[in-house]
């Protein structure tokens, strides 16, 4: 357990801190976040009826920046090769680093998300709700993500490929959260989309980890 | 379907079968297209639709098609993953262009046939989005696949991530039930029996098997390229030796 334990803490501690972390993902959400109005223009009534699906988009698209660096670093410093080789099944080494990744960017943005969607116009009744799912659909974007970033170990250009791979599994995800807020914000029943978020979260905590061992296995044999 | 299976592993005798079956279902789906093609002119206009409905036997094929080649796809891949079978690997290589093709095919028809349905070229509806999704789960297949310069690692990793696609499938199949807004539900297979009047129902299946029988070819001429390209690829590795 103290190996696991230590594992989490090194992969949240490389999270955090090389090559900025939080810094970079919370300014690329707030950088994004400004283009916005920007170019669809500033008048409120318009801008507040899109900013629950656009914090909501702009999340997701975030959600992709550290995945680079999930697998990439230590399969190229032969970190891996002794994980798989290590006392811990590489299924749960690869949930670790993948929960580790989310504790470190994904649950941090979850406080920024609603923060963008009120100043972008949106009611603050809607905070609690797009807090909820922006921990959900982080939690989802990062198990998701890791089977991208694993299966594009090797590749040329792998930062590209794994968007490329990743951003037809959001699909879902960006699905059912979206239509959560959206049924919130016009007052009509939001837990299925909510639920469905939820399920699609766990479905990727569970089956995730073992694409993304058999991505590692092949890419280190 | 094992033992058909267990058969058809020997490159040999796939090479076999294969130089007889890719021109039979390649003529089966001419004579097919044509017979279908007929009735489909010489079927009425739909009361509400005109000639418009006419474009549903060249559109719901496609799409029915792009899902099918995309579980074929997967089958392989599971083979090829799971007992390492080479000729599975080929199998799924080749099919991946011809679903893409498929489903690009189904796109393109839609969006014809949207315009003067639904008054645009493209809606937002969950399953014209399911369908656009499996496109880019192919393209995410075929560019995983060209980015990987080690063919063995790449072909397992390609059909690790068509085996995660394939939980889209059942995605795209039931969005309708799901999410159900512009887009008609089902109606050949709905609950019930068929909506559809004959007239419209038989050269549509007619068309749905010909499309079937054009992919059967389509698909065993490219094994047939695949295992060529790797007997090719072995001989002058032999050579270079």
């Amino acid at each position: 357990m103290s190996a696991a334990f230590r594992l989490l803490r090194r992969e949240m501690a490389i999270a955090w801190g090389r090559g900025g972390g939080l810094l970079v993902t919370g300014g690329f959400f707030a950088g994004a976040t400004l283009l916005l109005p920007l170019a669809s223009g500033p008048e409120p009534e318009r801008l507040a009826q899109i900013a629950p699906g656009a914090a909501w988009t702009v999340l997701a698209l975030s959600a992709l920046l550290g995945l680079e660096r999930l697998f990439e670093r230590d399969f190229e410093d032969g970190a891996l090769d002794l994980m798989a080789h290590a006392g811990l099944p590489l299924e749960f080494t690869c949930a670790l680093k993948c929960l580790g990744h989310w504790l470190a960017t994904g649950a941090p943005l979850a406080f920024l998300a609603p923060v963008a969607a009120i100043a972008l116009g949106a009611s603050p009744a809607l905070a609690p709700l797009l807090f909820a799912c922006a921990l959900a659909g982080g939690l989802a974007f990062a198990f998701t993500g890791g089977i991208g970033a694993a299966l594009s170990l090797g590749a040329r250009r792998g930062g590209l490929l794994t968007a490329v791979i990743v951003l037809p599994l959001f699909v879902p995800p960006v699905i059912f959260g979206g239509g959560a807020l959206d049924a919130f914000t016009s007052g009509l029943p939001w837990r299925a989309g909510f639920a469905l978020l939820c399920a699609y979260a766990a479905a990727a905590v569970a089956l995730g980890p073992l694409a993304m061992a058999a991505a590692c296995r092949n890419a280190l044999s | 379907m094992t033992q058909a299976l267990a058969f058809l592993y020997n490159p040999h005798r796939f090479m076999a079968f294969s130089a007889w079956a890719a021109p039979l279902f390649g003529a089966l789906a001419l004579a097919l297209a044509a017979a279908g093609l007929w009735l489909g002119f010489a079927a009425p206009e739909d009361y509400q639709q005109g000639d418009t409905v006419r474009i549903m036997f060249i559109h719901v094929p496609a799409a029915w098609l792009g899902l099918f080649v995309y579980v074929c796809l997967g089958g392989a891949s599971f083979l090829s993953l799971v007992f390492r079978q080479a000729l599975a690997d080929a199998a799924a290589r080749a099919a991946a262009p011809i679903g893409a093709v498929f489903t690009a095919l189904a796109l393109a028809t839609g969006s014809l046939w949207g315009k003067p349905m639904w008054g645009a070229w493209w809606v937002w509806d969950a399953r014209l989005t399911s369908v656009l999704v499996l496109f880019l789960f192919y393209l995410a297949y075929m560019a995983l696949r060209a980015a990987i310069d080690d063919e063995a690692k790449g072909a397992r990793a390609a059909a690790i991530l068509a085996l995660v696609g394939l939980v889209n499938v059942p995605i795209v199949h039931w969005s309708v039930e799901w999410w159900n807004t512009l887009h008609q539900g089902r109606t050949v297979f709905a609950a019930g029996g068929s909506r559809a009047a004959t007239v419209f129902l038989v050269p549509l299946l007619l068309m749905s098997l010909s499309y079937m029988s054009a992919f059967g070819a389509l698909w065993l001429v490219r094994i047939r390229g695949e295992v060529w390209r790797r007997r090719a690829a072995a001989a002058e590795a032999r050579l270079a030796r």
